[in-house]
C-alpha cells in the first residue's frame, strides 16, 4: 500500500499474517459466504419461477391477482437505479479508504447509506401498496397469503430487502467507527469486504428485477 | 485499544486483566468453567463438540432401543403410535445433526489445524460461535421433550390442541404433514432447531475452508495434504452449497406455519413435491457430508497401520471431490416413486449408479493400501477394516436402490432402513469409533483400554449385523418402515426380535466405548506422543498438545511428512522448523460474545416455538433473542480479535529439542 500525505491512519499492531493462497482470510471468507448466498437466492428464485410457470395468473384461480396492474414498474425501476448508483458510491468509498482519505470515505459511505434507505423506503412503500391494492382502480390486493405469487414474491424480495438492511446497518457501523480514531490500514480491508457484500446484493437485485418484475411485461 | 497487546507470558493465567476496545475485560486469564465458556482454542472447542456428540449419541441410542423394544413382538403396545413417531423422528434427527455431524466437527476442529501446521483456525471466535450456536440448536430440538413432559402433566397446553410437542414428522419432514393442519408445535421445534444448527454448520464450514486454503505450513501444498484434511475441505464445500437449500425450504415452511403463506398449502396452490426436491437437494449431499469425514479418518488409519503410504493418493483425493460434486446431481433417487417422468427417472437412476464408481475407487484404494503392508491389527485398524466391509455392503444395497423399478419395491420399506444403516452405522459410526480410538491418545496423552477396544469392535460389528442384516429381508418381505406395530402372519415375527437383540448388543458395545473414553480422560495409562508410529504432523507434537500447537512452524518436505522424518534416509527427508519468534507466539484473545450469541439463538428458537404454541408474550422473546444476536455481533466487531503472546516451554529449553518425541513402542503390537 502506498503512503500518501493524507494517510492519517495508525499502523495495525501486527503485520498482515501471511496466507498460503495470498488472499486475506477475511476476504476469502466473504467470497465463500457470497458463494453460499448465491444458493440461498438461487433456491428462492427457483421457487418463484416454478410457481410462476405453474400458475399463469399467479394464483389458483383467475381474478385473484393482476400482477402487472399491481406492480409499479416506474417506482421499482427508479429504486433499481438508485441501488445501482449506490454501488458506484460504494466503489469510490472503498478506493478512498485504500488511499486513507477518511473524509472522502465518510462522504461516500453516507451517500451509500442514504441510497440504501431510499431503496428500502421504496420497498416498504411498494409492499404496502401491493397489500392494500387499489379498490378504486380495481387493482386487487396481493398479500403473503392470498396467492402463491404473493408468497414467493414477498419472501424473495423481503429476503433481499433484509440483505440490504443488514448492509445499511453495517455501513452505518463503519461510518461511526471511522470517527473513533481506531481505524487502521486494516480497516481498508474491512471496508472492501463490506463493499463486496454490497455489490453482491446489488447484482442479486438486478436478477430479481429482471426475472420477477420485467418478465411480467413480456 | 486494539493495539494493546498482552506481554509474553509462559502461562496464560499470569496475564494481566487487559481491557478490550469496548472497555470490557478480555477473559484471557480465566480458568475453570469461564475458560471453557470463553475459549477460542480449536482444541478445546473440539472437545466441547465431542462431549456434546457423545451425549447426544447416547440420547439417540436410547430412542433407538425403545423403538426396537416396541417392534420386538407383533401387536405390541409398549408405547403409543404418536410417541413412536416422535422417537424415530428424534432418533434420526439427533443421530445425524447432533451425533455424527458434531463428532466430525470435533475431529475437524482438533485434528485438522494440527495436520496443516496451523496455530488455530482462521477465525477463532467464529469457531467458538459455531459451537455455541450448535448447542443452542441442539437444545431447541431436545427441550421439546421437557415441554412434552409438561403437557402430560397438564402444565402446558398449546392453543391448537395438538399434542405432538416433540417433532413427529420424520427426519425429512415431508409436506403437507408439516402444515399447521396436520402437526403441532413439534414441527416448529424441528424446523427452528434445524435452522439454527444450519447457521452453526455454515459458520464452521466457512472457517474450515479458509483455514485449509490459507493457513497451511510452508511446503504443505494441496497435494501433500493429509487425506483427513482433504475430506474436511470437501465436506465444508458441500455444506456451504447444500445447506442453503434446506435453509430456504425451512424458511418457506416457517412462513407457511407462522404467516400463512402458500408454499406448501395444497388448497392455495402450494406443491408439497417442492419440499421433497428442496429437502433432497440438501439431503443427498448431506449423506456425503456425513460419510466423507469418516472416509478421511480411515484414510489416515489404514496407511498408518499398514505401514505403507496410501495407495493412489491423487485418485482418492480426486474421487472424494467427484463424490462431492456428483452428490448434487442425484437427489431425485429419493423420489423415484413420486412420478418424476421417465426421462428424469432414468437420468437420476444412471447418475446414482455413476456415483458408486468413485466410491468404489476409494474402496479399491484402501484395499490396495493393505496389499503388501505390514499390517498391525490395532484397535483403530479393526474398526477401519470393519468400515470397508460394512460400508461396501451398504454401497451395494445403494446400487440396488438406484435401479428405479427395483426401488419401487424397496422404497419406504425396511430395505431402505438396512441400506442407510449399513452406510451410516456400519460405515460411518465404525470410522468415528476408529477415530476416537486413534486420536484420544493424542488429545489426552492417555491410551484407551486396548483389550476392551477389541471387545467393543466385536460387539459393535456383530451387534450391528445382527440388527440390520435381517432388515434387508424384512424389507423385501414387505415390512414398511416407520410402522408403529405389525400383525403376526406376515413372516416378520422371527427377524424383528433378532434385530432387537442385536440392537442391544450394539448399544452396549458403544456404551462401553464411551465409558472407556471417560475413564481414559480421568486415569488412562499415559502414552507417548506417537503411539501408532503415525504419518502426519499432529503426531510430531507432544500429547496432550500444548495451547499454541507448534512452538516453531514446521516446513513440510513431502506427503506423510512425519513418517518421512522418522523413517526415510537422507537429509532432505527431515522435517525442519522455521526460526522461533523470540517475542513468543501470538494467541487470539478469549471472548464472552460467542456463548452470548448462542444464548440469543436459544432464546429466539424457544420463543418462536412458544409463539407457535400460542403462549402470550412469546413474541417479545423472539425480539429479545434476535436483539441479543445483533448486539453480540456489534460488540464482537468492536471488541476486535485482541491477542497476547505466550512463551512456549521449548523457548526456554533448547530450540534444537523441538520436534523430539518420546515415541513408545508399547502399543504398537
Ligand atoms: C454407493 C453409493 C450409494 C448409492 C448408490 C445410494 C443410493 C440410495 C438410494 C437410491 C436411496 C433411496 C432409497 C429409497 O428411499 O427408496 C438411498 C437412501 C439413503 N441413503 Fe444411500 N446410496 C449410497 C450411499 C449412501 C451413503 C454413503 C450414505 C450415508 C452416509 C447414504 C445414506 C442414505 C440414507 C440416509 C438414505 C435414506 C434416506 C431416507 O429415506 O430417510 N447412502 N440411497
Ligand atoms: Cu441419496
Amino acid at each position: 500500500m502506498e503512503t500518501t500525505a493524507s494517510l492519517s491512519l495508525p499502523e495495525p499492531a501486527h503485520a498482515h499474517a501471511h496466507t498460503s493462497s495470498g488472499i486475506e482470510n477475511k476476504k476469502l471468507i466473504m467470497w465463500l459466504f457470497l458463494a453460499s448466498d448465491c444458493m440461498f437466492f438461487g433456491t428462492l428464485i427457483t421457487t418463484h419461477l416454478i410457481y410462476r410457470k405453474l400458475y399463469p395468473s399467479g394464483a389458483t384461480e383467475e381474478g385473484i391477482l393482476n400482477i402487472t396492474q399491481t406492480f409499479n414498474i416506474e417506482l421499482t425501476s427508479f429504486s433499481t437505479f438508485i441501488l445501482l448508483m449506490s454501488s458506484f458510491l460504494m466503489a469510490i468509498a472503498v478506493s478512498a479508504m485504500h488511499k486513507g482519505e477518511l473524509k472522502s470515505f465518510r462522504r461516500n459511505v453516507l451517500g451509500v447509506i442514504f441510497f440504501g434507505f431510499i431503496f428500502l423506503g421504496c420497498q416498504v412503500f411498494e409492499f404496502t401498496e401491493f397489500v392494500h391494492g387499489n379498490p378504486e382502480l380495481g387493482v386487487p390486493p396481493m398479500t403473503l397469503s392470498n396467492s402463491v405469487f404473493g408468497s414467493t414474491f414477498f419472501v424473495l424480495t423481503g429476503t433481499h430487502g433484509t440483505h440490504v438492511a443488514i448492509g445499511v446497518l453495517w455501513l452505518i457501523g463503519l461510518f461511526f467507527y471511522s470517527f473513533s480514531g481506531r481505524m487502521t490500514r486494516d480497516s481498508a480491508l474491512d471496508v472492501e469486504i463490506c463493499g463486496l457484500y454490497w455489490h453482491f446484493v446489488d447484482i442479486v437485485w438486478i436478477i430479481i428485477f429482471t426475472v420477477v418484475y420485467l418478465v411480467e411485461y413480456l | 485499544m486494539a493495539t494493546d497487546y498482552h506481554e509474553a507470558v509462559a502461562c496464560k493465567s499470569q496475564l494481566p486483566h487487559i481491557k478490550s476496545a469496548l472497555g470490557l475485560t478480555r477473559p484471557d486469564y480465566t480458568t475453570g468453567i469461564a475458560d471453557w465458556l470463553t475459549t477460542v482454542d480449536h482444541k478445546k472447542i473440539g472437545m466441547l463438540y465431542a462431549a456434546c456428540a457423545l451425549f447426544f449419541f447416547l440420547v439417540g441410542g436410547i430412542e433407538a432401543l425403545v423403538i426396537r423394544l416396541q417392534l420386538i413382538i407383533p401387536n405390541n403396545h409398549l408405547i403409543s403410535a404418536q410417541l413412536y413417531n416422535q422417537l424415530f423422528t428424534m432418533h434420526g434427527t439427533t443421530m445425524i445433526f447432533l451425533g455424527v455431524m458434531p463428532l466430525s466437527a470435533a475431529f475437524f476442529n482438533y485434528i485438522m489445524p494440527l495436520q496443516i501446521g496451523a496455530r488455530d483456525v482462521a477465525f477463532p471466535r467464529l469457531n467458538a460461535f459455531s459451537f455455541w450456536v450448535f448447542l443452542a440448536g441442539a437444545l431447541v430440538l431436545n427441550l421439546s421433550w421437557f415441554f412434552q413432559l409438561a403437557e402430560t402433566f397438564g402444565w402446558f397446553i398449546p392453543v391448537d390442541g395438538k399434542t405432538d410437542i416433540v417433532p413427529a414428522v420424520g427426519w425429512f419432514a415431508y409436506s403437507p404433514l408439516t402444515s399447521v393442519q396436520f402437526s403441532g408445535v413439534g414441527t416448529d421445534f424441528w424446523l427452528l432447531g434445524i435452522q439454527i444448527l444450519g447457521v452453526a454448520s455454515l459458520a464452521a464450514s466457512f472457517n474450515f475452508i479458509v483455514t485449509i486454503i490459507n493457513m497451511r505450513a510452508p511446503g504443505l501444498t494441496m497435494m501433500r495434504l493429509p487425506l483427513f484434511t482433504w475430506m474436511t475441505l470437501v465436506t465444508g464445500v458441500l455444506i456451504i452449497f447444500a445447506f442453503p437449500a434446506i435453509t430456504i425450504a425451512l424458511l418457506e415452511l416457517m412462513f407457511d406455519r407462522f404467516f400463512e403463506t402458500n408454499f406448501f398449502h395444497v388448497e392455495k396452490g402450494g406443491q408439497p413435491i417442492l419440499w421433497q426436491h428442496l429437502f433432497w437437494i440438501f439431503g443427498h449431499p448431506e449423506v456425503y457430508i456425513l460419510i466423507l469425514p469418516g472416509m478421511g479418518i480411515i484414510s489416515e488409519i489404514i496407511p498408518t497401520a499398514s505401514r505403507k503410504p496410501l495407495y493412489g493418493y491423487p485418485l482418492i483425493v480426486f474421487s472424494g471431490a467427484v463424490i462431492g460434486f456428483m452428490g448434487f446431481t442425484v437427489w431425485s433417487h429419493h423420489m423415484f416413486t413420486t412420478g418424476l417422468g421417465k426421462v428424469a427417472t432414468a437420468a437420476f437412476s444412471l447418475l446414482t449408479m455413476g456415483i458408486a464408481v468413485p466410491t468404489g475407487v476409494k474402496i479399491l484404494n484402501w484395499i490396495g493400501t493393505l496389499w503388501g503392508g505390514r499390517i498391525r491389527f490395532s484397535v483403530p485398524m479393526v474398526f477401519s477394516l470393519g468400515f470397508i466391509w460394512m460400508f461396501m455392503l451398504g454401497g451395494m444395497s445403494g446400487i440396488m436402490h438406484s435401479a428405479a423399478p427395483a426401488d419401487a419395491q424397496q422404497q419406504d420399506s425396511y430395505f431402505v432402513v438396512a441400506h442407510f444403516h449399513y452406510v451410516l452405522v456400519g460405515g460411518l459410526l465404525l470410522s468415528l469409533l476408529a477415530g476416537i480410538y486413534y486420536w484420544v491418545p493424542k488429545v489426552f496423552g492417555r491410551m484407551m483400554n486396548q483389550k476392551l477396544g477389541y471387545w467393543v469392535a466385536g460387539m459393535v460389528i456383530v451387534g450391528f449385523n445382527v440388527t440390520f442384516f435381517p432388515m434387508h429381508y424384512l424389507g423385501l418381505a414387505g415390512m414398511p418402515r416407520r410402522t408403529h406395530t405389525y400383525w403376526s402372519g406376515f413372516g416378520w415375527e422371527l427377524w424383528n426380535p433378532v434385530a432387537t437383540v442385536g440392537a442391544f448388543v450394539l448399544g452396549i458395545g458403544i456404551l462401553l466405548c464411551f465409558i472407556d473414553v471417560v475413564r481414559t480422560v480421568i486415569k488412562g495409562k499415559p502414552c507417548g506422543s506417537d503411539p501408532w508410529d503415525a504419518r502426519t504432523l499432529e503426531w510430531s507434537l507432544p500429547s496432550p498438545v500444548p495451547a499454541y500447537n507448534f512452538a516453531a512452524m514446521p516446513v513440510v518436505q513431502g506427503r506423510d511428512a512425519w513418517w518421512l522424518h522418522k523413517h526415510e534416509a537422507g537429509e532432505e527427508a527431515r522435517l525442519t522448523y522455521e526460526p522461533i519468534d523470540p517475542h513468543g507466539i501470538h494467541m487470539p484473545s478469549q471472548s464472552w460474545w460467542p456463548p452470548f450469541g448462542g444464548l440469543g439463538f436459544l432464546v429466539f428458537g424457544i420463543s418462536m416455538c412458544m409463539h407457535g404454541a400460542g403462549v402470550v408474550f412469546a413474541g417479545y422473546g423472539v425480539i429479545v433473542g434476535l436483539s441479543i444476536v445483533v448486539f453480540t455481533i456489534l460488540c464482537w466487531a468492536l471488541e476486535g480479535p485482541g491477542g497476547y503472546y505466550i512463551k512456549p516451554a521449548a523457548l526456554h529449553a533448547e530450540a534444537g529439542a523441538m520436534g523430539e518425541t518420546q515415541s513408545s513402542s508399547e502399543f504398537k503390537g
